[in-house]
């Protein structure tokens, strides 16, 4: 058993989960189960092979170049109202569960 | 004529020519599909007033003789994963089902703009994760052929549609294997193109880097119709190329006789179905009569290609559903306390168990420790996977494969075991992670009636190929 119930408990905490009893004790099994058939992938040596983020990265980049730049490709001018009208306050709160015309309302952050 | 049972251009044309109108085809679909859904589930939403809006435009157009575009007057579904403005969009999730979009998904105004009806949206599984349309936070879907097994995912919904004639063409997302396993388990047409070629804006994200919309049809034709429909760069997402459109429609009647086909052994290993096995064997033969060279080739990193998908997956679905927080847009649990509570217990009660069992993976593979064994790990194996087609590409011009190992299975048969549920994705996943496209046409059926398909993959950005390899097979069959 590699992932202890322990695990379970702290990475539901980093994706914002909590999970009944039962849910845990399930992924506790269920991610050990997944977690040795995907063990396979050590037999093979990778030590010298780049990581591929994704796909593109083999189209229209410029090799010469690093970071954000070997992308400039896919760059435009950064202009407000430019691809697409922003959305109005209102389509913007329609589909908040709860709002006050204004903002956003969530319960309250700072316990005192 | 048979107005639930046509082709983009059997339609088109009867439009044009005054032989039916749109509103009466679109009422025919929505009549079949209340005579059939019930049984099947493939819709979640129905959206009759902008169908008829549509209708009504491609109406007054083939009235006034006006040439109808592409898709004029052609009934469509689309999977619930994909944007439409004002009408409810879920994408199979509980977090979600109430959502209203304030915009369009830029496939879907393509297809509105070619003049296709939108009749509503395909049922499909939770966030697009699943094999099997279990997953759906609604209801499943059940398989038109066999209303016992599974239509297949996580686009079921979408594929179901068009096997049970309640709508024409759908559109459907593939990210795994979700566009072209529900295609060889309903016995349809199911393309994912080549990643980038159609445009993600308004594609409610799973995994970035792999995420592709496709079209389901009944025929071949119909899939190269759709995809110069919807390919194209759109600057609303910056991962859409900037590579010309080529006619597919004109390029699918070129002969295929010389077209150099790969058969990689990989593909015909332990866990294929017999049945399965010969229909793919007797297809091969059938490209041998038609002129193809069939060409043996290796893809020796397969057998890695699950848990590598698994791991890149989850991890990009980890962070991408992250954004359900009950805020802005998603389900909020009732009677919460603090910002804290809100969060977990709207986000405990808005997920299903499969897509929480994802985000936790996705968590756990890129939690410090724990990165560079599994995330960066299957990064690099994605490389080694994209290098074996590489390969083979310089000695083939595509490569045939069955789409899945086995015909459509039970509902029930393996919702239990997530681990053999992933294993249902075996052959479809390594054109996900190397971005190539990959096409899945009928190639005949098991003894119990059951469709089984054909898969042909090609080169990046070489749709017209497959799209011409499948079209050959078609007709010959």
């Amino acid at each position: 058993m590699k992932v202890t119930e322990k695990d379970v408990t702290y990475v539901a905490e980093l994706a914002n989960l909590e999970l009944t009893p039962e849910e845990r004790t399930g992924m506790v099994r269920d991610l050990n189960s997944i977690l040795g058939y995907m063990d396979r992938l050590n037999e093979i040596d990778t030590s010298k092979i780049e990581p591929m983020a994704q796909v593109l990265d083999r189209y229209g980049v410029d090799e010469s170049k690093q970071g954000s730049e070997r992308f400039a490709y896919a760059s435009r001018e950064d202009v407000p109202e430019g691809l697409r009208k922003s959305l109005t306050q209102k389509e913007a709160l329609d589909n908040a569960p709860d709002s006050d015309g204004t903002f956003f309302l969530v319960p309250k952050v700072i316990e005192r | 004529m048979h107005s639930t049972s046509l082709t983009i251009d059997a339609a088109r044309f009867a439009v044009q020519e005054r032989k039916t109108t749109a509103l009466a085809l679109l009422e025919a679909h929505y009549e079949r599909i209340q005579k059939e859904d019930g049984q099947i589930g493939a819709f979640l939403t129905l959206c009759k007033d902008r169908a008829l809006e549509q209708a009504d435009r491609i109406d007054r157009m083939a009235a006034e003789g006006k040439p109808l575009p592409p898709l004029g007057g052609v009934p469509v579904g689309i999977k619930d994963v994909m944007v439409t403005r004002g009408v409810r969009t879920t994408a199979g999730s509980k977090i979600l089902d109430r959502y209203i979009p304030p915009y369009d998904c830029t496939a879907v105004a393509r297809m509105e703009a070619a003049g296709a009806v939108v009749l509503g949206k395909m049922n499909c599984d939770e966030f697009a994760m699943g094999s099997s349309n279990e997953n759906s936070a609604f209801h499943p879907v059940r398989n038109p052929r066999d209303l016992n097994r599974v239509p297949g995912g996580s686009s079921g919904g979408s594929a179901a549609a068009v096997a049970a004639d309640m709508a024409v063409v759908t559109l459907g997302s593939d990210t795994g294997g979700s566009i072209r396993q529900p295609a060889s388990f309903c016995g349809v047409v199911g393309l994912m193109p080549t990643y980038g070629r159609v445009s993600r804006y308004g594609l409610i994200a799973f995994a970035s880097s792999l995420d592709h919309i496709g079209p389901l049809t009944k025929t071949v034709k119909d899939a190269a119709i759709v995809l110069r429909t919807i390919a194209g760069r759109d600057p609303m997402d910056s991962t859409s190329a900037d590579v010309p459109v080529p006619d597919y429609v004109g390029e699918l009647d070129k002969p295929v006789r010389g077209l150099k086909l790969g058969v990689a052994r990989e593909y015909f290993g332990e866990g294929l179905d017999d049945e399965v096995r010969h229909a793919v064997e007797s297809a091969i033969d059938k490209f041998k009569s038609l002129g193809c060279e069939i060409v043996p080739v290796s893809l020796p990193h397969t057998p890695y290609a699950i848990p590598t998908y698994y791991l890149i997956a989850t991890a990009e679905a980890s962070s991408n559903l992250a954004r359900y927080d009950g805020v802005r847009y998603s389900y909020r649990a009732p009677g919460v306390k603090t910002l804290s509570e809100m969060y977990r217990r709207s986000r405990d009660e808005g997920f299903g168990a499969e897509v929480k069992r994802r985000i936790m993976l996705g968590t756990y593979a890129l939690s410090a420790g724990y990165y560079d064994a599994y995330y960066l790990k299957a990064q690099k194996v994605r490389t080694l996977l994209t290098r074996d087609f590489d390969e083979a590409f310089c000695k083939v011009d595509a490569i045939v494969t069955p789409t899945s190992p086995t015909a459509a299975f039970r509902l029930g048969e393996k919702s239990n075991d997530p681990l053999a549920m992933y294993l249902a994705d075996i052959y479809t996943v390594t054109a996900d992670l190397a971005g190539i496209p990959g096409i899945s046409i009928p190639c005949g059926q098991t003894k119990e009636k059951l469709p089984i398909g054909l898969q042909v993959l090609g080169k990046h950005f070489d749709e017209s190929t497959i799209l011409r390899v499948a079209h050959a097979y078609e007709q010959a069959a």
